[in-house]
């Protein structure tokens, strides 16, 4: 019982990766760089969403709709005003502007926020736990709910880039943004939209990741959205399935490698096995073959 | 029937400017306008002093040696490429401060010499790619499947295998574009680009890798898709048997420059486009 009830736990911590993840890959896969202030956003995310609980008397649902809003206005205008200049640069620039980004963002959650870490409203998400086997295994509501989104974001996701006219303009600009371009689509517009979801999904992976673990600092985002990236790479980056892999199994061997291996080497028997995986399997789990221009 | 089509020549006017287009296009506005049309790159002039003017229902070809400058005047054309000098006038609009994007809307669609499809989209999604600025709808009726989403996605589907239907190719709509034929890839680019509903089609070597047979076929296409849409055609294409059977004027480059232009019995007896493609006679044996 005690496996199931880390499996549970893993499966939890692992929808939030990959939710998380999929911010990177979508990025990654579209506009061709990694977005590192990406965990910085979630980072926002679960302070506006702990405001709206604390401070502005917010129904819950609000409080994550304000959350969505402000990540996705914000993930926008950071690829407007940092990465959209760099759009001919060399990527190693643009690397270099997102790492500086993510730090400007926790410096500024540092001004506003405060150093010390806020207690996140863990009846946030107040939906009731449940028991199975006799009071065995406890699933909490958190991890109920968090689950429950990350199987309707992907298959929301997965419907959006399969079946609707901007989704597969967003693939063809991965694809080949030259030719996107000369067929009348704006790669500018396409990429923004990608920034816009991969935020808004940033704040829902925020809040879920606050209400599991309610400590809210401005550095909440970096460990998460690193093991994230991880995920990301782990099960293919530009692949939106290989997100969702990825970061389900990267959160499953973390908390069981926690619970019967060691606490203390549970992250590195994560990074551990992203570089046996990636030994193996260069492109990752799902990602595809890159056919390279002789 | 084209066969004979073919054969018979287009009468061409010449404008009071110079500029040479068929009778029939006399009484429209020109599609194209290039004047004086130049790129360098750090230095090297990479095309110079481009003139063409295309009638609206003109075909014409672009020749010339390789690295002449021809896809570099596709670029352009398209804004790929920002000129240095000269200027570009699509159905009268200066492209002047003009994006790619634009310019697609403004008319012009083109194919790639290195087929550029989607290769990982299916065939049908390639041809709606092209539709993207024809049918729309925004993010939100696409997500939580409104009925304007239906109806939208019916109409592309149709307008697509309408389309597909052009080179009959409806039947392979579901087959992934990059497991095509080679010769179908090129004719699936041809619709693609015809999706972006243009004034003008740019085609890029059309008929590179295909077999005298296929040339054959993409001619009369050609000449039909022209007929049909109503439609200017400017090609690059090395095969003279394509380029001399149905483009009515031709423009020959030679290292950036124009050195020829006229129609194709014009061009196939001027001795300066015979020395530019076979190099110059020794002086004994003239």
């Amino acid at each position: 019982m005690a496996f199931l009830s880390s499996l549970v736990n893993g499966l939890s911590l692992g929808s939030i990766y990959a939710i998380i993840a999929l911010g990177y890959t979508m990025v990654y896969g579209i506009a061709k760089m990694l977005n590192f202030a990406h965990g910085d956003v979630i980072m926002v995310g679960a302070y506006i969403a702990f405001c709206g609980a604390q401070y502005w008397g917010l129904p819950p649902v609000m409080c994550v709709l304000t959350a969505m809003l402000v990540c996705t206005v914000l993930g926008v205008t950071i690829e407007r005003l940092a990465y959209r200049p760099l759009r001919q640069a060399t990527s190693l620039a643009v690397l270099i502007t997102a790492i500086g980004m993510s730090y400007l963002l926790q410096n500024l959650a540092l001004q506003i926020w405060g150093a010390n870490p806020k207690s996140f409203p863990v009846d946030l998400v107040a939906l009731p736990g449940f028991t199975l086997f006799g009071g065995q295994l406890r699933i909490s509501g958190v991890t109920l709910v968090t689950v429950l989104a990350n199987i309707v974001i992907m298959a929301a996701l997965t419907f959006f880039t399969s079946r609707t006219k901007l989704g597969k303009a967003m693939r063809c600009v991965s694809e080949d943004r030259g030719a996107a371009e000369l067929m009348g689509i704006s790669v500018n517009r396409t990429i923004s939209l990608t920034f816009a979801i991969g935020s808004a999904l940033a704040a829902i992976a925020g809040v879920l990741l606050c209400s599991a673990y309610p400590t809210l600092q401005p550095t909440t985002g970096s460990m998460p959205g690193i093991k994230a990236f991880t995920a990301a790479v782990f099960g293919g980056i530009g692949s939106i399935p290989g997100a969702m892999v990825g970061g389900l199994l990267l959160g499953i061997i973390e908390i069981l490698s926690r619970a019967y291996i060691s606490t203390e080497l549970a992250d590195a028997i994560v990074f551990a096995v992203l570089i046996v995986v990636l030994l193996v399997k260069p492109t990752g789990l799902l990602g595809k073959q890159v056919r390279e221009k002789v | 029937m084209n066969e004979d089509k073919r054969r018979q020549r287009t009468k061409m006017v010449t404008y009071p400017s110079g500029a040479v287009i068929p009778e029939r296009d006399l009484g429209k506005s020109p599609v194209l306008e290039c004047s004086h049309l130049g790129i360098e790159f750090g230095g090297l002039k990479a095309v110079e002093d481009f003139n063409l003017v295309l009638g609206r229902t003109e075909i014409a070809g672009l020749i010339g040696p390789n690295g002449a400058g021809k896809t570099t005047i596709f670029n352009l054309l398209t804004k790929v490429y920002q000129p240095t000098h000269g200027s570009v006038l699509i159905d009268g609009l200066d492209t002047q401060s003009m994006t790619v994007v634009d310019v697609s809307k403004a008319g012009v669609a083109r194919t790639f010499q290195n087929i550029r499809l989607f290769g990982n989209m299916s065939v049908e999604d390639n041809v709606r790619i092209g539709l993207h600025n024809q049918i729309k709808y925004d993010m939100f009726t696409g997500i939580f499947r409104l009925p304007r989403y239906f109806s939208r996605e019916k109409q592309q589907h149709e307008k697509a295998m309408e389309l597909l239907d052009i080179f009959n190719m409806a039947d392979l709509a579901d087959a992934k574009a990059g497991s095509l034929p080679y010769g179908a890839q090129r004719r699936l680019e041809i619709v693609r680009a015809l999706a972006t509903n243009p004034k003008l089609l740019l085609l890029d070597e059309p008929a590179a890798g295909m077999n005298p047979h296929e040339t054959e076929e993409l001619m009369d296409n050609i000449l039909r898709i022209r007929d049909s849409f109503q439609i200017a055609v400017l090609l690059i294409e090395h095969d003279m048997n394509l380029v001399m059977g149905i483009c009515e004027g031709i423009c020959v480059l030679n290292f950036g420059r124009v050195i020829a232009k006229g129609t194709p019995e014009e061009i196939q007896s001027n001795p300066v486009v015979i020395e530019a493609y076979l190099g110059k006679k020794k002086e004994a044996g003239q």
